[in-house]
C-alpha cells in the first residue's frame, strides 16, 4: 500500500525528521489558507496522487503569489495527472499541499528496502539526488552507497556517519543526518514499510538537512498490525477493479488484451498469460483465485473479468489440488447461468476430480468449451477470442 | 534416496487442530506421511486425528522424537511458531502459511540460519517425496517415485511440473515449493545443491518466476556446481512492470526482476529453458534422452 506525499510527511515529522513546512488541502480556498497560514512570498504547490514524475507532468510548481496557489488548486483538484508512471488516465488529484519554499543548495538521495539478496534492510545514499535513482544504479552504482541493518541489533550512529562521510558532509550536517538515518529506520521497522526513499533530500543555502519529497510503500502482509497506516489509505488511488477483487481475496491485476483470465494459484496464473501470449493472443488480466474456489468466488472473479468490456472470451484454467474440479465445475455453472455471460468461455479443469468436472461441463449446455491440457485451453481461447468457432 | 524427507522422518504439524490443518494432515497421513502428533496451545493431553495434541513443540519433541513440523498458524503468529520450533530442536520446518510480514521474516531467517534449521516456505505448497512423505498442501496422486528433482516458487505451476514428469513416466525424487514471498527461508540455491548430492535425482526442474533476482543467483550457482541437467521455465513474461502479480514476491521492481534478465541468466549458465509451462516435461525428455 501506497500513501501520499503529505502522509508521509506527517509521519516523518513524529519521527523527528527534518522535512519542509507544509499543510495539504482540499479546496482551493483551503490551499489558499494553508499558504497564508505558513507565511513567506513564495510556495511550493504539489498535486497528491500516488506516482512518480509529478513534475515533469506539472504536478508541481513554484509560485510568487497567493492567486498562483489558488489557481494550482483549481487547475487540478478534482481532474487527473498524467505521469510517465501512471496509465492514460492517470491517477485523481483530491489534495494540493502547500509547503514554505526552501533554497537549495545541493540535492542528495536517501532511501531504504529489504534487499532480498542480501536479506537485511539496506539504507541507500548518494550524492546523485533529484533524478531517477534507477537510472543511477544502472549507469553508476558505485555512486551509491549502502549499509546493511541486522535485523535483531538495529541502527547504530557509526552506520549514519559511514554514510555521511560517504556523501561528505560538514560536521554540522553529520549530527542532522544521525537523526535522519537513525529515524528512518525506526520508522521502517516499526511501520512495516516495505520501501521508503527521500528524493531529493535537500541541503539548503543555510547548509541544513531537508527531506523535500517523501515515498512511503507500506507491507501489505503487516496492514493488520499497522491501524494508523490502514487509515490512510486512499482507495481513489487504487484500481477499482482490483480494490474490488481484494474485497473477495481474489489477486486481480488489469491489462490491455482481450482473454480474461481465471486461474488458481499466482505462477499458473502468470504460466496462463504466457501461454495465450505464445499463441498469439493477449491476456486481459491476471486473476488468482485461490485454492479454495467455490460458486461464489468464481462469480466474483466473473464479474471483475467482466466488467472490462474489452474482454472476448474467458479462460478458466484450474488445476485441482485439493479442492475437487466437480466442485469448481459446478461453480462455474451456477455463475454462468446466473449471470448469463455472453462470451465463449474455455475450460481447463486437471487434477482432483478433473473428469467428472469436465462430463458436468459438457451436460450444462451453456457457451462452455472444454480443454485437455494447457496448450488445447490456450489455443482455443486465442481462437474464440478472435470469433473462429470450432 | 531423496532430500529432506523420507518414510522415516518423523512429523508434527503445529496450528494441528485448526481446519485447514485438520484437512491436510488427514490427507498427509493417508498419503503414508509419519505424522506423530500435533501443537495447539491449550489443548495439550487431547487426540486429534488419532494423534497426541500437545501444548509446546518442546513437549512435542519429547513426547514423540520429532525432527520436523509443518506449520498452518495464521500469519500473525507463524513468527513466534518458526522460532518455537527452531528453539527447540526441530530441524526442518515447513511454513505453509500466506501473508506472512517480510520484516518478520529478516528475523526468523536470521536465527533459524544461526541455529542451523532447514526452513522451507513460508507461503508454500510444502515438500514431498513421492510414495514416502508428503509434507504440504500438494495433491498425492499427481506425483510418481522417480528421477526428476522439482524445485518451485509457485505452487499450481510446481504441480503442472509433476503431472507433466509423471505422464512421461520419470517421476520425481522429491519436490520443494520454495514459496512466492521476498524473504524465503529457504532459496533456490539450498535446494539444487541437495538435489546436486542426491543420487536418487537424475535431473533438476527449476520452475521460477518474475520478481528479485533469486533465479539469476541460482543460475551462478548452476555454472560452477550443478553437473545434472536443469531445465527451468520462468512464469510471467508478459507480467506488467511494477505491479504485485499474487505472490509477494513477484513484482518488478525498477526494473529489475524480469523474466527476460531470468532466462538470459540461466541461458547463459547453460540451463535448458522452455518458455511455455506446457512444455517442462518435454524439456527433461530432451536434455536427458529419455
Amino acid at each position: 500500500m501506497n500513501l501520499h506525499e503529505y502522509q508521509a510527511k506527517e509521519l516523518f515529522r513524529s519521527y523527528g525528521i527534518a522535512v519542509s513546512n507544509g499543510i495539504a488541502a482540499n479546496t482551493a480556498e483551503g490551499a489558499k489558507e494553508s499558504a497564508i497560514q505558513l507565511g513567506g512570498d513564495r510556495w511550493v504547490v504539489k498535486a497528491q496522487v500516488h506516482a512518480g514524475g509529478r513534475g515533469k507532468a506539472g504536478g508541481v510548481e513554484v509560485v510568487n503569489d497567493l492567486d498562483g496557489v489558488e489557481n494550482f488548486a483549481n487547475k487540478w483538484l478534482g481532474k487527473n495527472l498524467v505521469t510517465f508512471q501512471t496509465d492514460s488516465k492517470g491517477q485523481p488529484v483530491n489534495q494540493i499541499l502547500v509547503e514554505s519554499c526552501s533554497n537549495i543548495a545541493d540535492e542528495l538521495y536517501l532511501g531504504a528496502v529489504i534487499d532480498r539478496a542480501s536479506q537485511r534492510l539496506v539504507m541507500m545514499a548518494s550524492n546523485e539526488g533529484g533524478v531517477n535513482i534507477e537510472d543511477v544504479a544502472e549507469a553508476t552504482p558505485d555512486k551509491i552507497f549502502k549499509i546493511a541493518i541486522d535485523p535483531i541489533e538495529g541502527p547504530n550512529k557509526s552506520q549514519a556517519d559511514e554514510l555521511s562521510a560517504s556523501l561528505g558532509l560538514n560536521d554540522k550536517q553529520r549530527l542532522q543526518f544521525r537523526d535522519i538515518y537513525l529515524g528512518l529506520v525506526k520508522l521502517f521497522m516499526e511501520k512495516d514499510l516495505a520501501l521508503l526513499e527521500i528524493n531529493p533530500l535537500v541541503v539548503t543555502s543555510e547548509g541544513d538537512l531537508l527531506c523535500v519529497d517523501a515515498k512511503i510503500n507500506i507491507d501489505s502482509n503487516a496492514l493488520y498490525r499497522q491501524e494508523q497506516l490502514s487509515s490512510m489509505r486512499d482507495p481513489s488511488q487504487e484500481d477499482e477493479r482490483e480494490s474490488k477483487a481484494a474485497e473477495w481475496d481474489l489477486s486481480y491485476v488489469a491489462l490491455d488484451g482481450n482473454i480474461g483470465c481465471m486461474v488458481n494459484g499466482a505462477g499458473l496464473a502468470m504460466g496462463t498469460m504466457d501461454i495465450i501470449k505464445l499463441h498469439g493472443g493477449e491476456p486481459a488480466n491476471f486473476l488468482d483465485v485461490g485454492g479454495t474456489a467455490d460458486s461464489e468466488r468464481v462469480s466474483e472473479a466473473f464479474k471483475i473479468i467482466l466488467s472490462d468490456s474489452n474482454v472476448k472470451a474467458v479462460l478458466i484454467n484450474i488445476f485441482g489440488g485439493i479442492v475437487r474440479c466437480d466442485v469448481i465445475a459446478d461453480g462455474i455453472v451456477d455463475a454462468l447461468t446466473q449471470m448469463g455471460v455472453e462470451v465463449p468461455v474455455v475450460v481447463r479443469l486437471e487434477g482432483n476430480n478433473a473428469e467428472l468436472g469436465i462430463r458436468k461441463l459438457a451436460e450444462c449446455n451453456l457457451n462452455i468449451i472444454p480443454a485437455v491440457g494447457l496448450e488445447q485451453a490456450a489455443d482455443l481461447a486465442v481462437k474464440a477470442a478472435k470469433g473462429v468457432t470450432k | 534416496m531423496s532430500i529432506l524427507i523420507d518414510k522415516n522422518t518423523k512429523v508434527i504439524c503445529q496450528g494441528f487442530t485448526g481446519g485447514q490443518a485438520t484437512q491436510h494432515c488427514k490427507q498427509c497421513i493417508d498419503y503414508g506421511t509419519k505424522l506423530v502428533g500435533g501443537v495447539t496451545p491449550g489443548k495439550g493431553g487431547q487426540e486429534h486425528l488419532g494423534l497426541p495434541v500437545f501444548n509446546s513443540v518442546l513437549d512435542a519433541v519429547k513426547a514423540t522424537d520429532a525432527t520436523a513440523t509443518i506449520i498452518f498458524v495464521p500469519a500473525r503468529f507463524c513468527k513466534d511458531s518458526i522460532l518455537e520450533a527452531a528453539e527447540s530442536g526441530i530441524k526442518l520446518i515447513v511454513c505453509i502459511t500466506e501473508g506472512v510480514p517480510t520484516l518478520d521474516m529478516l528475523e526468523v531467517k536470521m536465527r533459524c540460519d544461526d541455529l542451523g534449521v532447514r526452513l522451507i516456505g513460508p507461503n508454500c505448497p510444502g515438500i514431498i517425496t513421492p510414495g514416502e512423505c508428503k509434507m504440504g498442501i500438494m495433491p498425492g496422486n499427481i506425483h510418481l517415485p522417480g528421477k526428476v528433482g522439482v524445485i518451485s516458487r509457485s505452487g499450481t505451476l510446481t504441480y503442472e511440473a509433476v503431472k507433466q514428469t509423471t505422464d512421461l513416466g520419470f517421476g520425481q525424487s522429491s519436490c520443494v515449493g520454495i514459496g512466492g514471498d521476498p524473504i524465503p527461508g529457504s532459496n533456490f540455491v539450498d535446494i539444487l545443491s541437495m538435489f546436486q548430492d542426491d543420487p536418487a535425482t537424475e535431473a533438476i526442474v527449476m520452475v521460477g518466476e518474475i520478481g528479485g533476482t533469486a533465479e539469476e543467483t541460482a543460475a551462478e550457482f548452476i555454472k560452477t556446481n550443478v553437473t545434472k541437467p536443469v531445465v527451468s521455465y520462468i512464469a510471467g513474461v508478459t507480467a506488467p512492470a511494477g505491479k504485485r502479480m499474487g505472490h509477494a514476491g513477484a513484482i518488478i521492481a525498477g526494473g529489475k526482476g524480469t523474466a527476460e534478465d531470468k532466462y538470459k541468466a540461466l541461458e547463459a549458465a547453460g540451463v535448458f529453458t522452455v518458455k511455455s509451462p506446457a512444455d517442462i516435461g518435454k524439456g527433461v525428455a530432451e536434455v536427458t534422452g529419455w
